[in-house]
């Protein structure tokens, strides 16, 4: 093997492992993991399942707000939410129906919400202003009309 | 031996094309060129939608056009090509078809040609307007999926024909490697055949579903099903693509292949690394705890070594050849390359093309970026730089000399011009959508939507001035397009009589020898199923008895 060839392919490894290790450090150790929650729901039962059965935002501690959400086509359940600038909002989240996406335009916000499943996502939302939340997993004829906004005050 | 075995791979050569074997690479190509044609039209009409330049007729749905684009170049354009080309490398390179071979594979053809009808119609009828990827719980007209099965199973025949073929070979030359050509063809058809197994588990599940005999379906499950398979087939074409960078384009240039060895542990790494890939996937997705998907950032990120492996190679070769040219300097050699050849030139941008393509896709894989990026434009822009660019500039650079060369014909100095110009288009064309693609959706627009607003929300509107560019990169684009198959059934039907030579790079004369143990395949496949198995055994089991969901259409 030539001596260019060995620079070249220990450069490319180190590139590789590189990307490797920062991903598991941002996900282990400062705990920026993609959403992952595992917990299951009984899709056609969602309206009768706690928390789902009353979607709506929850003050939950010191700045602290939990949304309970459904998604369901081409809706999103609570809408037009308002929250204080500097809150932490986690956003619990199922499907009533098909495959929806919840992304935030402008933040890092990106979760596949299914039905059976339940999706949570964590945001600090720090500058004041209105985000565009809109369903970016194509779920039926009105998906592109699909959209809400959150309001930060 | 070695000299017996020389006079008659000449023999073969001197008899030229086995008419039989042509036609079947001649009927995949023109399905392959039909597909790219209408695809492409149906690319620009949703460019122009998505621009807000052109409203779609009350009869036509941009997700009905979407679906159609999608599954004509993802999977006809794709497969009818690889095929096509392969067995045209396996007649070429193991002394013509075995009748039986061409039996299965012509047999393939036509259940791909039925399966294909019957998915299309339901799409036509707004029944199966469910994209290319059919995540389930939304349902198509049950036709659609049985469809799809006709289609599996002809792609199965494809691959078991090139396995009898390649089976034959060996028995007949034992001790002997594989010609490289067909080497690659081996590595892809078992990737197709064990990818797709996948897959067809997955259109099982969904039949009886689809048709009311079931209540509910494993949502995940389903999807996971189909993600082995599909990021499977990116590899595929990938593959496929490469093995014209190591095997034609060396000859093209008049100079010699890349390693032997290393350029059959490249095939041999990609057969073994590639299922598990389909987890990048479904990063963001619940269910699947972030242990699994933090292994399988590895899992993903190993598919760049090879890549990387290959950028080396290519570098290599080039250099080599245009110092043997007599080339000075650091760069010289680059002087020396046959920039007006089309049969150089389209494959060569395909590889540039492959330096952003490929580092993005090393962005998409780790974890937190992808939660930036995920089902945005951004992704649109990628697979068109990967699949658009460096996948279909290759299979164009080919068949610029496979065509003629399977119909008798020659690529004249004109039409090689008119393919320069050709691909020159289609590279500033595809340019310019793919990076407005990118840059859209890295400011949030997403995919798979049609023009909207969201009610003249201001963040939306601030995406528009770079849908503008995607309509104008769509619009050079189709010029390309039609050229491209003008210029493909010209050579095909119109082109002047004569003999196209088959480019097959040759081993440098100081070459060492090749390991025997690269052409022990069941020890690759056993590999490849245990790191398959070490990837999908606990998701798997872990989405089982997971709540169902039952059929829904929402379009
Ligand atoms: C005239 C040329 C083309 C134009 C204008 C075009 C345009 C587009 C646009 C605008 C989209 C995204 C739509 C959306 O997500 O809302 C799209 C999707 C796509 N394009 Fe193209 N495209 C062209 C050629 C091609 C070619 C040559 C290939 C492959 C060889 C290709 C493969 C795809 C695939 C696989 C999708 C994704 C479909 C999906 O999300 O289900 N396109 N194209
Ligand atoms: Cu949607
Ligand atoms: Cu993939």
């Amino acid at each position: 093997m030539h001596r260019h060839e060995k620079i070249w392919l220990t450069l490319s490894t180190a590139m590789i492992v590189g990307f490797f290790l920062i991903a598991g450090y941002q996900t282990f150790a400062l705990e920026m993991g993609p959403p992952s929650h595992s917990e299951t729901i009984d899709p056609q039962k969602v309206d009768e399942i706690e928390p789902f059965d009353e979607p709506g935002v929850y003050e939950v501690g010191e700045n602290k707000y939990e949304v309970v959400m459904t998604l369901q086509i081409f809706s999103f359940t609570p809408n037009e939410i308002e929250i204080p600038a500097g809150s932490e909002v986690t956003f619990t989240m199922t499907s009533k129906d098909v495959t929806h996406g919840f992304q935030i335009a402008g933040t890092n916000v990106n979760a596949m919400v299914m039905p059976g499943y339940i999706s949570k996502i964590t945001q600090t939302f720090n500058e004041p202003g209105e985000y565009l939340v809109l369903c970016n997993e194509y779920c039926g004829a009105g998906h592109q009309m699909m959209s809400t906004t959150i309001t930060v005050k | 031996m070695a000299l017996a075995e020389t006079i008659k791979t000449k023999a073969n050569e001197a008899m030229g094309v086995n008419p039989l074997d042509a036609k079947i690479s001649k009927s995949y190509f023109t399905v392959t060129f039909l597909a790219l044609l209408i695809g492409g039209i149906l690319g620009l009409v949703q460019g122009l939608n998505r621009a807000g330049l052109f409203e779609l007729p009350s009869w036509l749905n941009y997700y009905q056009v979407l679906t159609a684009h999608g599954l004509l170049l993802i999977l006809v354009f794709t497969a009818f090509f690889t095929i096509g080309y392969f067995y045209a490398g396996l007649s070429h390179t193991l002394g013509g078809l075995l009748p039986k071979v061409r039996k299965m594979v012509w047999i393939g053809f036509w259940m791909k040609i039925v399966g294909f009808v019957f998915a299309v119609v339901p799409i036509i009828m707004n029944e199966a307007s469910v994209m290319y990827t059919f995540y389930p719980p939304m349902a198509a007209s049950p036709w659609f999926y049985i469809g799809l099965v006709f289609i599996v199973l002809g792609v199965w025949m494809a691959a078991f024909g090139a396995f009898i073929q390649v089976a034959n070979w060996r028995k007949n030359h034992k001790g002997q490697h594989l010609p490289i050509l067909s080497f690659f063809a081996t590595g892809v058809f078992v990737l197709l055949f064990f990818s797709s197994i996948p897959v067809a588990i997955e259109v099982f599940m969904i039949i009886p579903w689809a048709f009311g005999w079931m209540e509910t379906i494993n949502v995940m499950l389903s999807r996971t099903l189909f993600w082995a398979f599909g990021h499977t087939l990116v590899n595929i074409w990938y593959m496929t693509a490469l093995s014209a960078w190591y095997v034609i384009i060396p000859k093209v240039i008049g100079g010699k292949r890349f390693s032997d060895t290393l350029t059959r542990v490249v095939v041999i790494l990609l057969v073994v690394l590639n299922i598990p890939g389909g987890f990048h996937h479904q990063i963001i997705d619940p269910g699947i705890s972030e242990s699994v998907k933090y292994m399988h950032v590895f899992m993903s990120l190993a598919v760049g070594f090879p890549s990387l492996m290959t950028a080396y190679a290519m570098f290599s070769v080039f250099e080599r050849t245009g110092r043997a040219k007599g080339a000075k300097g650091l760069f010289g050699f680059f002087k020396k390359l046959p920039w007006g050849d089309v049969r150089f030139l389209a494959p060569f941008i395909a590889m540039v093309a492959f330096i952003p393509a490929g580092a993005g896709g090393i962005v998409q894989t780790t974890n937190q970026l992808d939660q930036v990026v995920h089902n945005s434009l951004w992704i649109v822009g990628h697979f068109h730089l990967t699949l658009a660019m460096t996948v279909a500039l290759t299979f164009f650079g080919v068949a610029y000399w496979l065509i003629p060369r399977l119909s008798g014909r020659v690529l004249t100095k004109k039409m090689n011009k008119i393919g320069v110009i050709t691909t020159i288009i289609w590279t500033i064309g595809m340019s310019t959508m793919a990076i407005a693609m990118h840059l859209v959706g890295l400011l949030g627009s997403p995919r798979r939507t049609s023009y909207t607003t969201y009610g003249d929300n201001a963040t939306a509107l601030g995406w528009d001035p770079y849908l503008i560019f995607l309509a104008v990169g769509g619009t050079l684009l189709i010029v390309a397009v039609v050229m491209q198959v003008y210029n493909m059934f010209h050579l095909m039907f119109r082109a002047p009589k004569g003999e196209e030579e088959f480019p097959i790079g040759e081993e440098e004369e100081n070459a060492s020898k090749t390991p025997f143990w690269t052409e022990r395949w069941s020890r690759t496949i056993l590999i490849m199923l245990i790191i398959v198995a070490m990837a999908y055994v606990i998701p798997i089991v872990d989405f089982i008895g997971d709540p169902g969901s039952p059929p829904f259409k929402t379009w």
